[in-house]
C-alpha cells in the first residue's frame, strides 16, 4: 500500500538509477570519454556504510505519513544525500590511487539521479511537515553543512569537477564576485526605475497600460537576442562618446539587458503590492489625518512589502541565471567558466561553473523567501486572511 | 457646531449633494437617514474633507473648513467608517494610538489614553492590546474602531454605517454603548445609517435625505408624527408606523388627569415616563383597556384609556 507518491516515484527513479546507471565515470585523460563504474563497484566498507539512510528512504513509502515518518524521512534523505558525496569522494580517491596523474573520476548519472531523487525527497518531507521559517531555515542550513563538509575536507578532492577548481582558483573567485558584481549593478537601476514606475502604473492606470505590455514584450525576448541588439546602440554610443568608458560588449549590455528583464516582476510585484493594500484601510488613514507622505509610509509600504519582496527574488533568481549566458558577450562571471568548458569539450569545466550559479540561485531564493516570512509574520496577521 | 450653507457636489452629470443647509448643535446626535444614493454619505465626508463640495460652505465651530488643512482638520475629528478599516499590520493599541501619535502626544499619555478608551469601550487590555485585527471579532473590531475613532478626544465623531455590517446582535450592545458614550461625553456626533430603527433609537435629530436634497430635519419624535413626505413613511416602513410612533411618545403625553373623583383602575400603575408602545403591550397583556399611571416620585398622575393610543 503506498502511502506517499511522490516519494515512491523518487525512491524507485533512485533504485532505478543505482541498478542501471553508472555511478562515477572514470577516464584515463580529460578528453577521452570515460567508463562507467557502478554503483556496485563503490560499495565497499566500512564507506559503503553512508548509504544506510536510503533504507529508510525505500520503506517511507509504504508508512502513514505521520509527523515522525515524514521528519525520519526527511532526515534520512539528507544523510543519504550526504552519504553520496561522501561515497563518490570516496571511491573517485580510490580509483585515482591506481591510475595516472591525468585520470579523471567524475560524477556518473547514477550519482546525479540518485542525488536529485534526494534532495526532492528532503525537500517533499519538509514541506509536508510545514515547519515555520526560522526550523525551515535551520534544516536547510545543516544540510548544506552535511555537504559541504566532505567538500571542506579535502574528501572529494579526486573528484575532476575538483581537479578543475584546483587548477583555477583565481579564476574562479574573481568570477563569482564578477557574477555578483553584474547582479548588483542591474540590480541598482532596476530598484531605482522599477519601484516607482510600480507605485505610478498602480496609482495612474493609464500608465500601467502602457507600461506592462512593453515590459512583456521584453520578457520575451530571448536573452542572447537582446544582448545582440545592444551591441550595436553600445557600439555606436562608445564610438561617439568615448570618456564614458563604455563598449557593445562586456559589462554595459549585460547590466543593461538584466536590468531590462528585472523591471518586469519589480514593477508587477510593486502594482500588485500596493493594489492589495484594502481600500477602507487607505481611506481611515487618510480620515485618521495622515498626510499623503504617512500614508505612504506607515500603511501601503509595510502593507505592500511582502509581494513586493517576493518580485525581488523573482528578480535575483532570474538575475543570477541570466548574468551566466552575460559570458558570451564578454561580461565575465561563471558563464566564462560553463562556456570555456562548453567550447573545450570538458563536462567537468561546465559544471564548475553551472553547479555554483545554481546554488547561488538557491541561496538568494531561500534568503529571500525567509525575509519575507518573516515580514510576513510581523505584518502579522494580514497573511493569515489574505494568503498571497 | 456643525453648520452646512447650500452646500452642493456633483460627480459628472450626477448630483449627489444637492443645495442642502442645516446645522448640528453642539453635543447634538444628528443621524443622516435616506436609501442608497440618497448622498448622505458624500455629506459626511465633506465634513473631514475626503471629499470637496462644488458649491457652499461647512462651518465647523464657526470656521469655514476650506480655509483648514485637511489633515489638521480632520485630526480634530473621530472618523468611524463601516468596514472599518483597522491597520492590519499594528495592534490593537497602536491602531488606537494612531491619532495621538500623529498629534505628538508623549508616550505616556497615549498610553494612558489607549487603556481609558479600551476601558470606555469594554476591550480587556489583557487579552487585546497586543492583538492583531485579524484576530478580532468583526463587534470586536468595530470596538476599536470606534476607540480609535475617539483617542484623540476629538469634540465631533463622524460615523459612516459604522454598525451595518455586524449581526443584530452586536449591533444592538454597540448601539447601547455608543449612546452612553454620547451621553458621557456630549460629543457632537454625525451618523449616517439606512436603518430607521437605529436612527429612531440614537438620534437626537434626524436629518432624512433623498436623491441628494434634504427632506426633513426633525426630532424622532417630530418624524414620526409630522413626516414631510413619503419617503419618510418609506423609511420608517409602513406596517410598523403606528408602533414606532407609539414608542416615541409617552404614557404622560396622552393620559388623562387624575380628577380625584373616580378610583384608579386596578392593577401594577405605569410610569408615565413609559413609551406609549408598552402601555399598549400591558393593556393586550392584561385584557383592560384602562391603566393608572403614576409620576416620577410614585404619585397617582391619571388613567390611561386605550382610545387616548388612537387620539389623532
Amino acid at each position: 500500500m503506498i502511502r506517499n507518491r511522490v516519494l515512491f516515484v523518487l525512491a524507485a527513479a533512485a533504485v532505478a538509477a543505482a541498478a542501471a546507471l553508472p555511478f562515477l565515470s572514470f577516464a584515463p585523460n580529460r578528453l577521452l570519454s570515460g567508463r562507467g563504474v557502478p554503483l556496485s563497484a563503490a560499495l565497499d566498507l566500512p564507506w559503503g556504510l553512508a548509504l544506510l539512510p536510503g533504507g529508510v528512504l525505500l520503506a517511507a513509502p509504504f508508512l502513514r505519513p505521520s509527523r515522525g515518518v515524514l521528519a525520519a524521512g526527511a532526515a534520512a534523505a539528507i544523510l543519504f544525500a550526504a552519504g553520496l558525496l561522501w561515497l563518490a569522494g570516496h571511491h573517485a580517491a580510490h580509483l585515482g590511487a591506481s591510475a595516472s596523474a591525468a585520470a579523471r573520476a567524475s560524477f556518473g548519472s547514477g550519482f546525479w539521479v540518485m542525488e536529485a531523487a534526494a534532495l526532492l525527497a528532503a525537500l517533499d518531507g519538509v514541506r509536508r511537515l510545514g515547519l515555520a521559517p526560522a526550523p525551515r531555515v535551520a534544516v536547510g542550513m545543516g544540510a548544506a553543512l552535511l555537504m559541504a563538509a566532505p567538500l571542506a575536507a579535502g574528501h572529494l578532492d579526486q573528484l575532476s569537477i575538483l581537479k578543475e577548481y584546483a587548477s583555477r582558483r583565481d579564476v574562479f573567485a574573481d568570477a563569482v564576485v564578477r557574477h555578483g558584481v553584474i547582479v548588483a549593478a542591474a540590480l541598482v537601476p532596476t530598484l531605482l526605475v522599477g519601484v516607482p514606475l510600480g507605485v505610478l502604473a498602480q496609482r495612474r492606470r493609464a500608465v500601467g497600460r502602457l507600461v506592462f505590455p512593453v515590459l512583456n514584450v521584453v520578457q520575451t525576448i530571448p536573452s542572447i537576442a537582446l544582448f545582440g541588439l545592444l551591441l550595436a546602440p553600445l557600439s555606436a554610443l562608445a564610438g561617439a562618446l568615448p570618456w564614458l568608458g563604455i563598449s557593445g560588449v562586456g559589462l554595459a549590455p549585460a547590466v543593461i539587458a538584466l536590468t531590462l528583464y528585472s523591471l518586469l516582476p519589480i514593477v508587477r510585484n510593486t502594482a500588485a503590492g500596493l493594489d492589495g493594500v484594502p481600500e477602507p484601510v487607505r481611506q481611515a488613514a487618510h480620515g485618521m489625518g495622515m498626510t499623503p507622505a504617512q500614508v505612504f509610509l506607515r500603511v501601503d509600504v509595510p502593507l505592500a512589502l511582502p509581494v513586493f519582496l517576493s518580485g525581488l527574488r523573482i528578480t535575483l533568481v532570474q538575475a543570477v541565471g541570466l548574468a551566466a549566458v552575460a559570458a558570451l558577450i564578454g561580461a565575465g562571471g561563471l558563464g566564462a567558466i560553463m562556456f570555456q568548458g562548453l567550447f573545450a569539450n570538458a563536462l567537468d569545466l561546465v559544471l564548475l561553473g553551472a553547479v555554483p550559479v545554481i546554488l547561488l540561485a538557491v541561496a538568494v531564493d531561500a534568503s529571500l523567501r525567509l525575509v519575507t516570512a518573516m515580514i510576513g509574520a510581523a505584518v502579522g496577521a494580514f497573511r493569515g486572511r489574505h494568503p498571497a | 457646531m456643525i453648520a452646512f450653507e447650500r452646500v452642493t457636489k456633483r460627480f459628472g452629470p450626477w448630483t449627489a449633494v444637492n443645495d442642502v443647509s442645516f446645522t448640528v448643535g453642539e453635543g447634538e446626535f444628528c443621524v443622516l437617514i435616506g436609501p442608497s444614493g440618497s448622498g448622505k454619505s458624500t455629506l459626511l465626508k465633506m465634513v473631514n474633507r475626503l471629499v470637496a463640495q462644488d458649491a457652499g460652505a461647512i462651518r465647523v465651530a464657526g470656521e469655514d473648513i476650506a480655509g483648514v488643512a485637511p489633515e489638521e482638520l480632520r485630526r480634530r475629528m473621530g472618523y468611524v467608517i463601516q468596514s472599518v478599516g483597522l491597520f492590519p499590520h499594528w495592534t490593537v493599541e497602536r491602531n488606537i494610538a494612531t491619532v495621538p501619535v500623529l498629534l505628538g502626544w508623549p508616550k505616556g499619555r497615549v498610553r494612558d489614553r489607549v487603556a481609558e478608551l479600551m476601558d470606555l469601550l469594554k476591550l480587556d487590555p489583557g487579552r487585546f492590546r497586543d492583538a492583531f485585527p485579524h484576530q478580532l471579532s468583526g463587534g470586536q473590531q468595530q470596538r476599536v474602531g470606534v476607540a480609535r475613532a475617539l483617542a484623540g478626544d476629538p469634540p465631533i465623531l463622524l460615523m459612516d454605517e459604522p454598525f451595518s455590517a455586524l449581526d443584530p446582535i452586536t449591533r444592538d450592545t454597540l448601539q447601547g454603548e455608543l449612546a452612553n458614550i454620547h451621553r458621557q461625553t456630549r460629543k457632537t456626533i454625525v451618523f449616517v445609517t439606512h436603518d430607521m430603527d437605529e436612527a429612531l433609537r440614537l438620534a437626537d435629530r434626524i436629518a432624512v435625505l433623498e436623491h441628494g436634497r434634504l427632506v426633513q430635519c426633525a426630532t424622532p419624535r417630530d418624524i414620526l408624527t409630522r413626516p414631510a413626505r413619503d419617503i419618510v413613511r418609506d423609511l420608517v416602513g409602513r406596517e410598523e408606523w403606528g408602533l414606532k410612533r407609539l414608542a416615541v411618545e409617552t404614557v404622560g403625553d396622552r393620559a388623562r388627569p387624575a380628577d380625584g373623583t373616580s378610583a384608579p383602575p386596578p392593577g401594577e400603575p405605569l410610569p408615565s415616563a413609559a413609551p406609549l408602545r408598552r402601555a399598549l403591550s400591558e393593556m393586550v397583556a392584561r385584557g383592560t383597556d384602562r391603566l393608572p399611571v403614576v409620576d416620577e416620585h410614585g404619585r397617582p398622575a391619571g388613567v390611561l384609556h386605550l382610545a387616548d393610543l388612537v387620539r389623532p
